[in-house]
């Protein structure tokens, strides 16, 4: 019993990044029509922005966590505007195209620039964990779960409550319906890519200094955020935020009762299953085209 | 016309061996050979039914690995006590059932991922290629894991009249390979311009009327994909055999991306695309190598496929052969009109 709370305990920290992960593509996924290859590169990018700010340039680990954030917007809205752009219109295989080839150079940018070596960030939370009872939980643990919190009740409030969120939600449902009611598409493509990729690196920054960070390890987030999106359905924060959980239980009770060695696996196995058996997601709201 | 080129192209490439003697650039050739079989079987669903398959490198795998296995014998415990023996067959075995195996996974996987389109499908495809990798990585006992099924025999052909030919030498694989590729691309031009080849075609341009003249959507999605995995399985097998190691790395979605890049580049939908994409990113390293580190070459080619995605999107072939047409003003020669063509007809 106490090993399956102790799971629990840790799914919910490795959820509400995943979560986190999740909101940003489907943002991506769900208005902008992109299947976004470059999201692990931007939870990559986060961590080694978190890992240069805190050990490079010597500042404080709190202000690094809002700079991680600011990088992968900027970077975001940079992608964008270079590829995404000038694409406008084309179907979605080539957009698709050109992200891998957009990920293939930046990761093996990330492995020339910064080599093959793990790295870890130092924090500034005790070693010693928290003990509640029979559950250990570490301090980082418990500020990373705070912190993804924090950033997606934010999201949530920047969707629903804003005129930038009102004019997203209206480009999701109608494009052109959207543009001749005066909102500016364009525009709301860039801060749509811009927004999710800070929520991608923001991921990084936060599960970066909990694992190690190396060139890679945005492969597998790419793909359990692909699995979070399908699970929670196209362009549904809620469901990503639900689907994140999911998929973060399907990992801690795969990987604690059949073998850690398919702790991965469960993320393709849920995208297989959803895929099979309920292809508009958990909790579709809307018809899925394509 | 057309027949003379290819006619040409294969005595050309036959020839090779008779003034290249550098070894080095002899194994390019030969992985370059298996990987060119590999993306023309991705062509044949990417470029002519439309379905962007990005865990293709699966069936490569499961052929490279059915292949190694069978040819080196194995000995498995399930569970309930059950036990698997199989004693070592000769590698041409291994051969047809890896282009048997993969072809069925081919069956099983598109029976499954084609109720979903587009998006979906691409990541129900990577999806099956990660579960296959994640299998072959854990499975030790069948697999070896990580530390890879090593001393896989190389394959032996019987010739007629001549007795057995086991192809140790690079020139032996060289021919084996060539001769594979041709009947390949042979076998996928018969069936892109058979019925078949049609129907998938209707398809690819517009599934609905497809459908409203008769053509089962299912089972032509399904042929294809059965004969596109069995043709990527046999790539797998002659990889196994010629690399003789194979470990879980093969599955890497790298390998599915080189294969498309081979393929965009070339030219979708055109049967010589993925023989000119291939030809090109295949030895492209071989030339980048005295003048590039290894990982700027990967910059380098996600760069190089950005690149051709802007200037060329319709690939190296089509563009080629539209302006030939062009130039010699005969509308009947001109390349399928691509799915972005038309669209950009339908808004204009």
């Amino acid at each position: 019993m106490s090993e399956f709370l102790q799971h629990l305990i840790n799914m919910l920290v490795l959820g509400g990044t995943y979560a986190l992960l999740g909101i940003g593509l489907t943002l991506i996924f769900g208005i902008m029509n992109v299947v976004n290859f470059t999201h692990g590169i931007l939870y990559t990018f986060g961590a080694y922005i978190m890992f240069i700010v805190v050990h490079q340039l010597g500042v404080n680990f709190f202000l690094a966590l809002p700079l991680a954030v600011v990088a992968g917007w900027l970077l975001g809205a940079a992608i964008e505007l270079s590829l995404l752009r000038p694409l406008r219109g084309s179907d979605i295989d080539t957009t698709m195209l050109v992200m891998i080839g957009a990920w293939i150079a930046m990761q093996s940018g990330a492995l020339w620039i910064w080599g093959g070596v793990a790295k870890s960030v130092t924090t500034p939370f005790p070693e010693a964990p928290l003990v509640l009872g029979p559950v250990s939980v570490s301090w980082l643990r418990l500020f990373v779960l705070a912190a993804a919190a924090m950033l997606i009740v934010v999201t949530y409030l920047l969707i629903n409550r804003t005129k930038l969120g009102c004019a997203m939600r209206a480009t999701f449902q109608d494009q052109d319906t959207a543009s001749l009611m005066g909102v500016n598409v364009d525009l709301i493509y860039t801060s749509t890519f811009a927004i999710g990729s800070s929520l991608a690196a923001a991921a990084g920054a936060l599960l970066g200094p909990v694992y190690v960070i190396f060139p890679q390890m945005g492969d597998l987030a790419a793909v359990k955020a692909f699995a979070i999106v399908i699970l929670g359905g196209l362009g549904n924060i809620t469901g990503a935020v639900i689907g994140g959980f999911i998929l973060a239980l399907a990992e801690e009770l795969g990987a604690g009762y059949v073998s850690s060695g398919y702790r991965d696996a469960m993320g393709f196995l849920i995208i297989i299953a959803v895929l099979i058996f309920k292809p508009t997601g958990l909790f579709a709201r809307s018809e899925r085209v394509g | 016309m057309k027949s003379g080129i290819a006619i040409l192209t294969v005595v050309a490439f036959a020839s090779v061996p008779l003034w290249l003697r550098d070894p080095y650039l002899m194994n390019a050739l030969i992985t370059t050979g298996i990987f060119i079989i590999g993306a023309m079987s991705l062509n044949l669903l990417l470029g002519f039914t439309g379905q962007l398959s990005l865990g293709h490198i699966a069936f490569f795998g499961i052929g490279a690995y059915v292949s190694a296995l069978t040819s080196l014998g194995f000995d498995v415990g399930l569970p309930f006590g059950f036990r698997i023996v199989h004693h070592p067959w000769p590698p041409i075995a291994g051969f047809v059932l890896a282009i048997a195996i993969a072809g069925l996974c081919g069956y099983l996987v598109g029976l499954l991922s084609f109720r979903v389109r587009g998006a979906y499908f691409v990541i129900v495809t990577i999806s099956f290629a990660e579960v296959v990798r994640l299998v072959a990585l854990n499975w030790v006992e069948l697999t070896q894991g990580p530390l890879a099924l090593t001393n896989i025999p190389s394959i032996t052909v019987g010739l007629p009249g001549l007795g057995d030919l086991t192809l140790r030498t690079k020139l032996q694989n060289y021919y084996f390979v060539l001769a594979v590729a041709v009947v390949t691309y042979l076998l996928i031009s018969r069936l892109v311009h058979s019925h078949f080849g049609r129907a998938m075609r209707g398809l690819m341009e517009n599934e609905t009327l497809a459908v409203s003249v008769g053509i089962d959507v299912t089972k032509t999605l399904t042929l294809a994909a059965v004969i596109s995995a069995g043709i990527a399985g046999a790539a797998g097998s002659l990889y196994a055999h010629y690399i003789r190691i194979i470990d879980p790395e093969v599955f890497a979605f790298i390998n599915t991306v080189t294969m498309v890049i081979m393929v965009i580049t070339g030219g979708k939908g055109s049967l010589a695309g993925p023989v000119v994409g291939g030809m090109i990113f295949g030895l492209l390293p071989v030339f980048l190598r005295p003048i590039m580190a290894p990982k700027a070459q990967w910059i380098a080619y996600g760069g190089v496929l950005i690149i051709i995605l802007f200037v060329l999107p319709r690939g190296i072939v089509p563009s080629l052969a539209l302006r030939f047409a062009k130039r010699r003003s005969r509308p009947e020669t001109v390349a399928p009109v691509t799915f972005s063509e038309r669209d950009a007809k339908e808004h204009a």
